[in-house]
């Protein structure tokens, strides 16, 4: 992968990468297409919504402690910064630290798309750094402001001596992908090319990248890492200005979820050296090992991680050994993200559980190093296939689905889905946090977490009786596939 | 002209698909980006019927903006409505097809009555069985305006493109117009108190949001003898649009009516708008008040004598909890206004008459009320101001912490809210405001002093 960090601009994951979102077939075909090249995603002739690439961008860069975001657009597209304000609190609190990152937008209007605004921008770029003295600015542009044309660069050029603090343009048009972990890429690149900064010399670290989304397990992978002799320096939740500049010095760089950390992990490495672990994710046992072992080899720690990994299956296996008897024979369908549900589907198979479908709300043909997905290597490998599609969260196929197939249980880790399921009578197990099946531990819990779903479905089969599906009968007995159209 | 808008406290206007989420049966179908909908949706209390993440959406991407998203548009309504089993169908668009020209009256009208039938019979289905699925469309472009002009569009639309005026009035059918579903903590609560008290004055109540009501509640519309619309400014060009077209004549109240004195004010006026009886109000009043006052007067000694609520408060909020929270803690608890913060950027020219209401307060009292929607000015007013004591704050998220720096008792009332789930509670009428009192004495005994 090259990348230009002199440009503020990201390609696209579809331009990248060649990343799709509509597709119905087997986990197999998925894999075979993208491995001869021949994979071409399908677009619909009818969707319903989904999510907006700068929530994801902005999500990240907001989190960073005591910086600011400039949102150029009308004020629906900056009303993240509401939901943003309350996690900067409510997050720095539970670490007790302090964020006064400041998210605001410049409420634009009919007037600002006829006669252009980059000089109030560029005054309200002024006016934020004059009252908050933020460690580093983005200045984030909209659909409207991408579509008249407004030059965020030249503005965020402008002032840059004056701010006299790291800052970038962040482009952010909604409608430029229909991937919204595009938004991730933006983040890490705005991050790359305005704070980061090439390692010291002479600075030998045992730190080690660690992207994530809302560390909920941070002290206990301090306390595993603290084994190891390493330190994890947690992305981007927390992280301050500061820390973030020397990324580049890290022994490696891991994340919990491919699609978020691989654009930073791929630049990282190919930039400034520093090794990204490319394993399957933590998800699970086998995931949890093979990605302790991949840390071993790229940092020269293998013996003390065996050692770890021998005295945690002594405690945990012979428990989830047990739960397993109970979740053998289930079947499930699962829609989360690429990064999720390949691994995910993995640790069903491990628990015995069937995956009968599978929906990965976008998939990314090649990884940035060319390679197919681990996560999905990992399954062929070892002989395990699926009815799979692609969609970007289109919730009528997904009730399609749960309606042909009537699984025991839907796993999903998006917003808005599960409850979906639900009504459909179909015990749902939300997996949110981004560590619910990190490590032998997490994945225990996560085993009682889907046994405690199906034990007791009072909840869903109460509400199921009671609701109406707003689905047409017609729609039920269409094809799953109804509205996908040949890519042209 | 663009401006600086530090923490912000309203959606753009395509906020408006929560009006339509509101109406039940009702379902958006939106004309924009692939995460609007997502973004300006609540995370909480989003799950009905319908919910944001299923509102059809062209999706626009690159190609739609080059070339246009007509096409696109089309084919996301005719299979939505196949798909979707609604009521009620509301084309929304969103700032792209409005910048680059899409002509989305053009694509709807595709879809009326007669283009339904040719359709539904082309595909040989039987004449006997067609049932018409109602199409509009409103403009709510985020840079049109907030979400609160957005609300507006939706009202706008449906009188402009499915009410029919009529002569047939039904006696004491009254329509009730407030404020913007879902930006509205207590919308759902707020206008079932409203029909409550109605009804026991003897009106029939009409509504359009909320469980069990819907497309027949927009049908009644035309029937109703008068439009009552309880909101500072929000609708106001509604009712305007309705007694023009439909012929409906409006009284507006300004001030949502939150404890006794407010709701037997409002009792009374609408009364005397309905022409209804002057004794069998004043029956109502009293029984409503006697209950009131047997609370009050139980709980007087908290008020009282407790060492942490002081005189003083500020009330940071749209018009409509500004100025009715101003007048309740004022008339009702005998507490002093310090300023006022009025944050849903009223347009100009309604400012000079909801200024004016603040100024009708008990004993002479003036409430400075302001209308900004720079919170970074606001919190530093708040800070500068001598509460002469611990200050009480009601307002949205952003007030919290500030309020705990200034060792003040906070309440969250505005949006963003986090600090308070909300079924379907309320804070409209004399139960509200005995809700309103406990949420702040609850705050206030969570400490001694």
């Amino acid at each position: 992968m090259a990348v230009n960090l002199n440009n503020s601009n990201v390609a696209t994951r579809e331009n990248r990468i060649g990343s799709i979102t509509g597709y119905i077939g087997s986990l197999s075909d998925l894999a075979s297409q993208s491995e001869c090249g021949t994979l071409k995603g399908c677009s619909r002739c009818f969707s319903q919504s989904s999510t907006c690439l700068s929530s994801c961008a902005l999500g990240q860069l907001s989190a960073i402690r005591d910086v600011a975001i400039i949102h150029h657009g009308p004020a629906g597209c900056s009303v993240l910064s509401a939901n943003a304000y309350y996690l900067d609190k409510v997050m720095a609190k539970k670490r007790g630290v302090t964020n006064d990152t400041v998210y605001v937008g410049t409420d634009m209007n009919e007037n600002d798309t006829i006669f252009g605004s980059t000089e109030s921008l560029r005054s309200i770029i002024i006016e934020v750094n004059r009252r908050y003295s933020p460690k580093a600015i983005f200045v984030t542009s909209s659909c409207a402001t991408g579509i008249i044309g407004e030059d965020i660069d030249s503005v965020v050029d402008d002032v840059r001596d004056e701010v006299n603090v790291p800052i970038a343009a962040v482009h952010c048009e909604g409608f430029k992908s229909r991937i919204w972990a595009t938004g991730f890429d933006i983040a890490d690149h705005a991050v790359l090319s305005s704070i980061v900064q090439p390692p010291r010399e002479n600075v030998k670290s045992n730190k080690i990248n660690f992207k994530n989304f809302y560390e909920s397990a941070r002290p206990e992978i301090i306390e595993m890492f603290r084994q190891f002799d390493l330190e994890p320096v947690f992305l981007y939740c927390n992280s301050t200005v500061e820390e973030l500049s020397h990324i580049s010095e890290s022994a490696a760089t891991t994340c919990i979820c491919g699609t978020l950390g691989n654009y930073l992990g791929n630049v990282l490495e190919e930039k400034y050296g520093v090794p990204y672990v490319r394993s399957i994710n933590q998800c699970g046992i086998t995931g949890f090992e093979t990605w302790l072992r991949s840390i071993g080899m790229a940092t020269g720690r293998s013996e003390k991680i065996e050692k770890y990994i021998e005295e945690q299956r002594a405690v945990y296996m012979p428990q989830i050994e047990e739960v397993k008897k109970e979740l053998k024979g289930l079947r499930a369908v699962i829609g989360m993200g690429p990064g999720y549900t390949f691994e995910v589907s993995r640790v069903l198979n491990e628990l015995g559980i069937e995956v009968v479908w599978a929906l990965a709300w976008h998939y990314d043909k090649k990884y940035e190093n060319g390679d197919v997905p681990p996560s999905m290597k990992y399954l062929l490998d070892n002989d395990i296939d699926f009815e799979a599609s692609v969609a970007d969260q289109q919730n009528f196929e997904v009730m399609n689905i749960l309606h042909k197939y009537q699984p025991d249980l839907y796993l999903s880790r998006h917003p808005g889905s599960t409850v979906w399921a639900i009504k459909n009578g179909t015990p749902a197990v939300y997996v949110a946090d981004e560590y619910m099946i990190f490590g032998y531990k997490h994945t225990l819990e996560f085993a009682y977490a889907i046994l405690n779903s199906i034990r007791n479905r009072s909840f869903e089969q109460n509400l199921a009786k009671r609701v109406k599906l707003p689905y047409t009968d017609w729609w039920y007995k269409q094809d799953v596939g109804t509205f996908l159209e040949e890519a042209k | 002209m663009a401006k600086l808008l530090d923490k912000q406290r309203y959606k753009c206007a395509l906020g408006a698909m929560q009006t339509v989420q509101a109406i039940t049966r009702a379902i958006p179908i939106l004309h924009s980006g692939p995460g609007c909908a997502q973004k300006l949706s609540d995370s909480t209390g989003g799950s009905g019927y319908f919910s944001p993440n299923i509102f059809p959406c062209t999706s626009i991407n690159e190609k739609d903006v080059v070339f246009g998203g007509v096409k696109k548009l089309h084919s996301t309504i005719d299979n939505a409505l196949k798909v979707i089993d609604a009521d009620l169908y509301v084309v929304l668009t969103g700032c792209i097809p409005e910048i680059v020209g899409d002509d989305t009256q053009e694509v709807v009208s595709e879809f009326d009555r007669i283009s339904q039938q040719e359709r539904f019979e082309e595909a040989g289905g039987d004449p006997g069985k067609f049932v018409y699925k109602p199409l509009i469309y409103a403009s709510t472009a985020g840079f049109k305006g907030n979400n609160y002009k957005g609300h507006e569009q939706i009202i706008d639309a449906i009188t402009d493109q499915y009410l029919k005026r009529s002569d047939d009035r039904q006696k004491g059918l009254v329509n009730i117009w407030a404020d913007v579903p879902y930006q509205d903590l207590f919308w759902l609560g707020n206008i079932r108190e409203l029909e409550k008290l109605l009804s026991e004055i003897g009106l029939i109540p009409n509504t359009i949001f909320g469980y069990n009501r819907g497309i027949e509640n927009i049908d009644k519309i035309p029937h109703a003898e008068f439009n009552l619309l309880v909101s500072p400014w929000v609708s106001v060009r509604n009712m305007k649009k309705m007694e023009k077209k439909l012929g409906i004549p409006y009284l507006h109240y300004p001030t949502l009516p939150i404890g006794a004195y407010e709701t037997s004010k409002f009792l009374r006026e609408v009364g005397a708008f309905a022409g209804v009886d002057e004794q069998k109000i004043q029956k109502v009043i009293e029984e409503h008040e006697n209950y009131y006052y047997y609370l009050i007067e139980r709980y007087a000694d908290l008020f009282l004598e407790n060492r942490v609520i002081n005189k003083e408060f500020s009330v940071i909020a749209d018009a409509q909890y500004a100025l009715g929270i101003t007048k309740f803690l004022a008339n009702d608890l005998g507490l002093i206004p310090a300023k006022q913060f009025i944050t849903d950027d009223t347009p100009k020219e309604y400012q000079a008459a909801v200024r004016e209401e603040f100024k009708k307060l008990n004993y002479g009292l003036q409430a400075d009320a302001v209308f900004e929607t720079d919170s970074y000015r606001i919190h530093n007013e708040i800070r500068e101001h001598d509460y002469h004591g611990y200050p009480l704050i009601l307002g949205s998220y952003y007030e919290k912490e500030l309020t705990e720096s200034l060792k003040g008792n906070y309440l969250n009332i505005a949006w963003p809210v986090q600090d308070k789930v909300v079924f379907d509670d309320f804070y409209a009428g004399y139960t509200g405001g005995i809700r309103l009192i406990e949420d702040i004495y609850t705050v206030a005994v969570q400490r001694f002093n």
